[in-house]
């Protein structure tokens, strides 16, 4: 049966009604009407719908909503906006990281839970950060190259 | 909601301003690549694009408020050619950058440039923006002379704003915009910009759509959401030809939030008011429906035996030159490549939304080529063309056609099951590597005469390849999966080749080297057990990796080095341009040995021998222990002629040459004698960031010709060039991709 969750989402209190075990990612993207966060697997497996939740870069196609708790939820629009963007935003921008662009919210989202506990970190330690965050493109030397200048920057 | 209407505020839109078998032999689809044709116009003639929508106001609407709207045939498909197309007109309109408005392909209104494929949107789609935009600068110059009293040779043109050199005043574009200024048809004589007077062709302009794409803004079709918008997912057979013998549909209909499960012969989809609600409906249904499942596909390690033993395959010689064996031969060599079907294996599973209001099915769409799939959309829908409407809207990179077009049709049976209300459909995982058309398999053997100083006298070429154009839109039959599956199925409709210089399965089958005696033949196999389609570069990959491996086999024979061997026999100084060029770039030093660990190899193409030049070098470890291939670094040297933006090359460039590593060392669809069992990121891994090699990318700039296209070049010299680095580092020959761990094990020992 649906349940009224109440969840905090950058920064804003929202209520929902839903099944608790939906996956976080689907009342993001059609409750609030995020578009950040992606549906690329369903599985956990490539990591396009990363948001982070409780300052950890999470998997929200396999997390379910009654998890959540008062846990705060920060999404890709949560980081800034294209007038006001966020060092990692900016970033990728200035270093046109992306092709299609449908992994990009995963690796800024997983960059930034890095940054956050990394304010250096070292081209090898971004890699491995995003080990399991999957690009089709081959943007990602683009990608390491917006995190390093991203970091200088932060 | 009102689909007819044009003006919906969806921001697929892009400006800066806004965001800061054939039954007679091969059948030969000529409307397949009108890119093939190069950009050099013969005099007197118009790009072929715009020969056919010769109408300015189809391409350009110039604006009163200062900006210009853009129609384009060509679609985004995560490459950046929208953001080269802007600036190619811009350049030729004489008006800043920000003032262009890229408006999305859509059939009601945009020019029909088929397909955005073979990277031919710069060479075709660019060339025609390029004299469309020259000819209404020209008829905006003929207004304002007239209307300032003056001749057209004294006026000069700065962004948008006209002046006389007789100083009468000045007029601008802005001013003289009105209803039919462009209602003309484009010139051949218009006079084009030198490259002397360029500015904006030739900077690395960012791309328009990128800050959408990095802040959460509406950027693909995923992203879009209409009012009553309900949500769609397929329930796809268990195998290709498997037939659903029971379902029992009640509880799923039961299940929360679904308003209607619709079955049409094997078609099966739910539609509900959540996405997570459909999700659990299509698990429900799946476990509902018992299916038979005949052993109908081939072994999945004994492809190639398979193609050399079709009875019904198509043997024709696409090239040959002197075809006799050259007197003179002291030695013959052969060998046997192969590679195995490849998924485009698109991050974001395809999507669509189709609605229908007042008779019309407007369905939005990341496909390649909107025209195309209107027509085969029609002819299943039974509706005639102007009855529907396709609107592109971008989806994830598809590199090639994966299931944007199927998903499509999806998407429009399920709206109209729900009496034409918006249905948004998104592939699962498993949907899209099970069901997509994938890039067929390949066997290809060679056999080369040498003469006494090691040269090549004689060449002789067979490969066996299945199509590698499936699309909506061909002639004979309707390609779209759920067509298929339905109680009145349609056909797909015959397979067939596309002409050379393009090419399909031949493609780059024809050596760029200057061979005395050649002959090209292909058995071209109507039977396709796995689905196939367009795959990035189609039978390049195959190609290139089996002609530039023998060439390194060659070069060892002769005692040469790689480098040397391969300028030998080139004539074109611009192909021994680039291979000079990565040599002194990656400090390639004749005769060196590999230790058994590390190693390096070349490799070269001239993409579709018409495009960009290629030469690529890789330096790599071998890992005995694990059996592994470490990529250490690829060095690329490329001209691809005028260089439109010399940072969207690069990306092009670096993003090919990785996703060419990955098909290289890791990627093969898997399948049984049932079905497709490779479906999802564990069964069909990719190239991974702790994975990556070092890239380094030379660009060789030609701004006095024109440009070529030169988004897949850079994929097919990917393995020749790590395969030859592992003969040079062990002394074995990797003959067969993908180089994972089994088949290294299995070379070394």
């Amino acid at each position: 049966m649906p349940e009224t969750f109440r969840i905090n989402v950058n920064g804003a209190e929202h209520v929902v009604r839903a099944e608790g075990d939906t996956p976080l990612l689907y009342v993001l993207r059609n409750d609030l009407r995020l578009n950040g966060p992606k549906f690329g697997c369903g599985l956990a497996q490539c990591g396009a719908c990363t948001a982070i939740v409780g300052g950890e870069a999470t998997r929200t196609c396999t997390f379910p909503l009654s998890a959540v708790g008062n846990a705060s939820v920060v999404t890709l629009e949560g980081l800034g906006t294209v007038e006001k963007p966020h060092a990692l935003q900016k970033a990728f921008i200035a270093e046109q990281a992306a092709q299609c662009g449908y992994c990009t919210n995963g690796m800024i989202m997983t960059a930034k839970a890095l940054l956050d506990r990394n304010q250096h970190p070292t081209s090898a330690e971004i890699r491995q950060a995003l080990a399991q965050n999957l690009c089709r493109c081959g943007t990602h030397w683009r990608i390491i190259r917006a995190v390093q200048s991203a970091a200088g920057g932060i | 909601m009102n689909p007819r209407s044009g003006t919906r505020p969806f921001a697929c839109e892009y400006s800066r301003r806004q965001f800061g078998q054939a039954a007679a032999g091969i059948l030969l689809f000529f409307s397949m690549n009108p890119g093939s044709v190069l950009a050099e116009i013969a005099p007197g003639k118009l790009p072929v694009d715009l020969e056919t929508n010769k109408r300015l106001d189809s391409w350009l609407r110039i604006n009163p408020d200062g900006t210009v709207d853009v129609f384009t045939g060509k679609v985004e498909v995560g490459q950046g050619n929208i953001t080269a197309l802007a600036q190619i007109t811009a350049e030729e309109l004489d008006v800043e950058f920000e003032r262009i408005r890229m408006r999305p392909t859509d059939t009601a209104h945009s020019p029909d440039e088929s397909y955005t494929a073979g990277s031919a949107s710069i060479e075709a789609g660019g060339s025609a923006l390029r004299y469309a935009a020259a000819t209404a600068r020209a008829s905006l110059l003929e207004m304002a002379a007239a209307r300032m009293g003056v001749p057209i040779d004294s006026l000069a043109v700065d962004d948008g704003g006209i002046t006389s050199s007789a100083g009468v005043g000045r007029v601008t574009y802005w001013e003289l915009a009105s209803e039919g200024l462009l209602a003309r048809e484009a010139r051949s004589d218009v006079p084009l910009k030198t490259s002397s007077k360029r500015h904006i062709v030739g900077a690395s302009v960012p791309r328009l759509d990128i800050p959408a794409k990095v802040s959460g803004g509406e950027a693909f079709v995923q992203d879009m959401r209409l009012p009553g918008m309900l949500f769609g997912r397929v329930v796809r057979p268990a195998g290709y030809g498997a037939e659903l013998t029971a379902l029992d549909d009640t509880s799923a209909k039961a299940m929360p939030g679904v308003v209607t499960v619709l079955r049409d012969g094997r078609f099966l989809g739910v539609v509900a008011q959540r996405e997570e609600q459909a999700i659990a409906a299509r698990t429900a249904l799946q476990r509902a429906a018992v299916w038979t499942m005949p052993a109908e596909l081939p072994d999945e390690a004994g492809i190639a035996d398979f193609f050399r033993n079709s009875a019904d395959a198509q043997v024709t010689t696409v090239s040959s030159r002197s075809p006799t064996v050259a007197a003179g031969a002291v030695r013959t060599l052969t060998a046997t490549y192969s590679k195995p079907y490849l998924a485009h294996a698109s991050i974001g599973p395809s999507c669509a939304i189709a609605a229908i209001e007042n008779g019309v099915l407007t369905i939005w769409s990341h496909t390649q080529g909107a025209y195309p799939l209107r027509t085969d959309i029609a002819a299943v829908m039974g509706l005639s063309l102007d009855k529907v409407r396709i609107i592109h809207a971008q989806g994830a990179g598809c590199y090639g056609h994966n299931g944007a077009d199927d998903v499509a049709l999806d998407a429009a049976l399920l709206s109209r099951a729900v009496g034409g209300a918006p249905v948004k459909v998104q592939w699962m995982r498993d949907d899209e590597f099970a069901w997509e058309p994938f890039g067929g398999a390949m066997s290809i053997d060679i056999q080369a005469s040498v003469a006494a100083d090691g040269s090549i006298i004689d060449w002789q070429y067979d490969l066996w390849s299945n199509s590698f154009n499936m699309r909506p839109g061909l002639r004979g039959g309707v390609n779209l999966l759920a067509a298929w599956h339905l109680a009145q199925p349609f056909q797909h409709s015959p397979p067939g080749e596309i002409p050379l210089p393009s090419g399909g399965g031949d493609r780059n089958a024809v050596p760029y080297y200057d061979f005395p005696s050649q002959r090209i033949t292909e058995h071209f196999l109507p039977n396709m057990p796995i689905r196939v389609s367009a795959h990035r570069s189609l039978g390049a990959f195959g190609n290139v990796f089996a002609i530039e491996s023998f060439m390194d086999e060659l070069a060892e024979i002769a005692g040469a080095d790689p480098v040397e061997y391969r300028l030998r026999h080139l004539t074109d100084d611009r192909a021994k341009a680039v291979i000079r060029s990565v040599a002194d770039r990656a400090n390639w030093r004749s005769g060196t040995k590999g230790d058994g660990a590390r190693g390096r190899g070349i490799s070269f193409l001239r993409y579709e021998t018409t495009k960009t030049y290629v030469a690529l070098i890789a330096d790599i470890l071998v890992d005995r222990e694990s059996s592994t291939i470490l990529l250490e670094r690829i060095t690329a040297a490329a001209d691809s002629g005028l260089i439109i933006t010399p940072n969207g090359i690069s990306n092009q460039l670096e993003g090919a040459i990785i996703q060419g590593a990955s098909w290289s060392l890791k990627e093969m669809v898997r399948f049984d004698r049932q079905r497709v069992t490779s479906r999802d990121w564990a069964t069909y891994p990719i190239l991974t960031f702790p994975e990556l090699p070092e890239v380094d990318v030379v660009l060789l700039n030609h701004p006095e010709l024109p440009p070529l296209g030169a988004g897949e070049a850079a994929l097919p010299p990917v393995p020749a060039a790590i395969a030859n680095a592992f003969f040079n580092a062990t002394g074995k020959r990797l003959r067969d991709l993908p180089f994972d761990r089994d088949r290294v094990k299995a070379t070394l020992t």
